[in-house]
């Protein structure tokens, strides 16, 4: 009995040092650590490597605003989510921010009260089948048995799927995408479906990884974000300009190698309000003027982060497709830094 | 004996036949195998079919163990290793074992968890084997409050402030005992409770300040792997069984209220799964508590455990207290024993004997539900293993974590019920 009112106590410490009412912003600054919810694990995106450090796609987004913040890249807590877990940890304020694969749609945003600050993927529901099956594409699945975790979007858009083409499935319902992977292994169905994102880092991991083609077919849309608390402007500012300045900076040709020269001040205005070298953009943020040249220096532009967390000279090897810059025929577009 | 058999038997012999060597069905092996392996037909399939079994795991599961990969950093590099071989891929144990054992815990504190894990031993020693003197019981009172200082770091004052809570209430009981039960056992709980909330902080910052003892401090959400299962499970373990024997004796209470209480409480829990007191420890109360608290995950996920342990504890409990003769109850009244005195002298000895093997059960399941946090984000050895699999390095390996985990997680249970064994055995008075 003692016991439990010894903790309880010590509970009733931690509420008391807890409790802060100020803005996110400047509650970050006074913790001198970013929340930051993540997945507990996809590959690529965010997974501990083997000394526990968090890498990947999301996790960069992370560091990048914490740099921009904070000043330090490393100074990121990382909150493992799970997809039932994620937004009550956002909502309760034990996050800051999520980057968590999270799929942008109507009701997430309005109805859960959140804001979606951009999107950092943009990914789509795709399928793999072992290649001795001879299936080109998705429309000759008729009748296949169908992988697919439980309670995910996907699960629901492959419904669709077959109902518009008017075929029949079989599911097969997993629970995460390692059983998915050792089912799917296992004959246990003839197709698996996820992310297409998902499909290439699972294919990457086989043994035999040729035996297996990904069809052409994208059955929906998964615009993948960071996402922050409805009702705080100024932090869902910060971190939609912290994504659009590592966009805009692989737009501009600003990279980790060149980034100190080129703060130093270029003939290009936009580079230079964009490193803090000319207006005072930093400013209207509630940051100081360096704020984007920290966030890039973090992790490097867009284009550097995605080749060095997922993109084709990973084994993950995505291309860049819809998530080229809009100079090269894909979406990313970052509003001008003016 | 008339003689008659001498004339009517033609032949007598008169010298003793030699012993001959029973025949070879009935002896060594072969009437082991008879007797136990093929008696019968049914007996004689079933042993085919259970060595065809054995014979095929065999033949399939030994390259895998015997061509084992120890050395590499990568399942690629484990498959070209195996060079198209089947055989298991233990180097993600070796590359991961301290990720699966400490989690984010800092690699420069690992030594203070290894302490506590052996003082640990040290402290339920007493409690486990009387041979150990009893003066080692005041280490394992104190023990708890090492632990929380030791794992969560911080200052050394905040524990004792909190120690001194307990000082301060055993000086209340002790002063207050001739005023009634009521406002002794009244203010035994409130004089601390309120230290506790008012002058506990305050008092070990302020001596903080002055004589600083500090050792880093580590964040809950470091935690990690086994450290969290087994810091989860002892916890709950310690909690549960002192709660689980109120709760029972509360049930059977004369006391209307205390023994409603009881039943809704264990009735409540018993009721709900432990995932279901798991969601809501790390969502709903969230949303109760005012925004902005950060009331520890862990700490909330032990109490939910415990709470959950304690009901079913209670009902363990209350079985052996069922099982003991009315004449017991009696001989304790008839001694003039107060209450408390014969439930500790008299019922609670034999009730607990005879709830040991529940008792260690419901240890048992506790220790593995720890596993359940995975699903509420916490890295325990299983989400640990998910985020191992989850890595471009490791993705593709599946059973080297599982055995290794299944097989950590059997070593503490089975040393669990080894032990429950042993207590009965040393415990046995009748003479059955």
């Amino acid at each position: 009995m003692k016991k439990t009112v010894f903790l309880s106590s010590l509970a009733v410490a931690a509420l008391a040092t807890g409790m802060a009412s100020a803005t996110t912003l400047e509650d970050v600054q006074a913790r001198g650590t970013l929340n930051c919810g993540v997945s507990t694990g996809v590959n690529g995106f965010s997974a501990p490597d083997a000394n526990g450090v968090w890498q990947g796609f999301d996790v960069a987004v992370c560091r990048a605003v914490a740099a921009a913040v904070l000043g330090d890249p490393m100074a990121v807590n990382f909150v493992p989510t799970t997809g039932q877990t994620r937004f009550t940890a956002l909502a309760s304020g034990e996050i800051d921010m999520l980057a968590r694969n999270t799929t942008w749609t109507f009701s997430r945003d309005v109805d859960l009260g959140f804001t979606f600050v951009g999107v950092n993927y943009y990914d789509g529901q795709g399928f793999m089948v072992p290649r001795e099956l001879g299936v080109s594409s998705a429309t000759e699945l008729e009748g296949a048995t169908v992988c697919i975790q439980t309670g995910t979007t996907t699960e629901l858009n492959l419904a669709d799927f077959f109902r518009v083409n008017n075929m029949s499935y079989e599911p097969v319902p997993i629970e995460t995408n390692a059983e998915a992977q050792q089912q799917y292994l296992a004959g246990a169905c003839d197709v698996y479906t996820t992310d297409a994102s998902g499909l290439a880092a699972t294919r990457a991991s086989f043994e035999a990884p040729g035996d297996h083609v990904i069809l052409p077919e994208i059955i929906s849309k998964e615009p993948l974000g960071p996402v922050v608390r409805h009702g705080d402007d100024q932090w869902a500012d910060i971190g939609r300009w912290t994504l659009n300045a590592l966009i805009a900076a692989e737009e501009l040709g600003v990279t980790s190698a060149n980034l100190e020269q080129m703060a130093a001040g270029t003939n290009n205005p936009e580079i230079n309000r964009l490193l803090g070298s000319e207006g005072s953009l930093g400013e209207m943020l509630g940051l100081d003027a360096e704020w984007a040249r920290r966030a890039i220096a973090a992790g490097g532009n867009y284009g550097e982060i995605f080749a060095a967390t997922i993109g084709e000279s990973t084994p993950i090897g995505l291309a860049r497709g819809l998530n080229a810059q809009w100079t090269q025929g894909g979406l990313m577009y970052a509003p001008p830094f003016r | 004996m008339s003689d008659t058999h001498a004339q009517t038997v033609p032949y007598v012999r008169d010298t003793m036949l030699s012993p001959q060597d029973p025949p070879s069905s009935q002896v060594g092996v072969t009437k082991w195998m008879r007797e136990n392996l093929f008696d019968g037909w049914v007996s004689a399939v079933l042993t085919v079919l259970a060595v065809a079994a054995i014979g095929y795991a065999i033949v399939h599961l030994y390259p895998w163990f015997a061509n084992s990969v120890w050395n590499a950093d990568s399942l690629t590099q484990c498959r070209e290793i195996l060079d198209g071989a089947t055989g298991a891929c233990w180097a993600v144990i070796r590359v991961n074992w301290l990720q699966l054992i400490f989690g984010f815990y800092p690699p420069d504190l690992y030594w203070r968890p290894v302490l506590l894990f052996v003082l640990l031993f040290v402290a339920i020693a007493p409690i486990l084997f009387p041979s150990v003197p009893r003066k080692v019981l005041w280490f394992s009172a104190l023990y708890p409050f090492l632990a929380v200082w030791l794992l969560w770091g911080g200052s050394l004052w905040t524990i004792l402030a909190v120690l001194a809570g307990f000082v301060i209430g055993y000086l209340v009981m002790v002063g207050t005992h001739k005023m009634g039960a009521v406002v002794s056992v009244g203010l035994t709980i409130l004089v601390p409770v309120a230290y506790w909330y008012f002058l506990a902080g305050p008092l070990a910052s302020g001596i903080n300040s002055v004589v600083p003892i500090e050792v880093t401090p580590v964040a809950s959400r470091d935690f990690g792997g086994f450290m969290i299962s087994v810091v989860i499970g002892v916890a709950g373990i310690a909690l549960s069984l002192p709660l689980g024997i109120l709760l029972a004796l509360g049930r059977q209470s004369n006391m209307l209220l205390i023994k409603w209480m009881s039943v809704i409480f264990i009735e409540f829990v018993r009721g709900v799964p432990l995932i279901t007191l798991l969601f809501t420890a790390s969502l709903l109360l969230n949303y109760f508590l005012p925004p902005g608290t950060n009331f520890d995950l862990i700490l909330r996920v032990i109490i939910m455990v415990t709470l959950f342990a304690t009901a079913y504890m209670a009902e363990v409990i209350r079985g052996g207290l069922a099982a003991l003769p009315r004449g017991q109850y009696e001989a304790a009244d008839a001694l003039g024993l107060d209450y408390w005195k014969a439930q500790r002298l008299i019922i609670m000895p034999q009730a607990l004997k005879i709830s040991i093997p529940g008792i260690v059960n419901t240890f048992i399941g506790l220790f593995k539900d720890t596993t359940l946090v995975v699903f509420i984000g916490i890295l325990d050895p299983i989400g640990r293993a998910s985020a191992i699999r989850a890595t471009s390095d490791w993705q593709g390996v599946y059973w080297e974590l599982f055995i290794f985990i299944g097989a950590v997680f059997w070593i503490f249970c089975f040393g669990m019920s080894r032990y429950s064994m042993h207590l009965e055995r040393r415990l046995k008075t009748d003479h059955r």
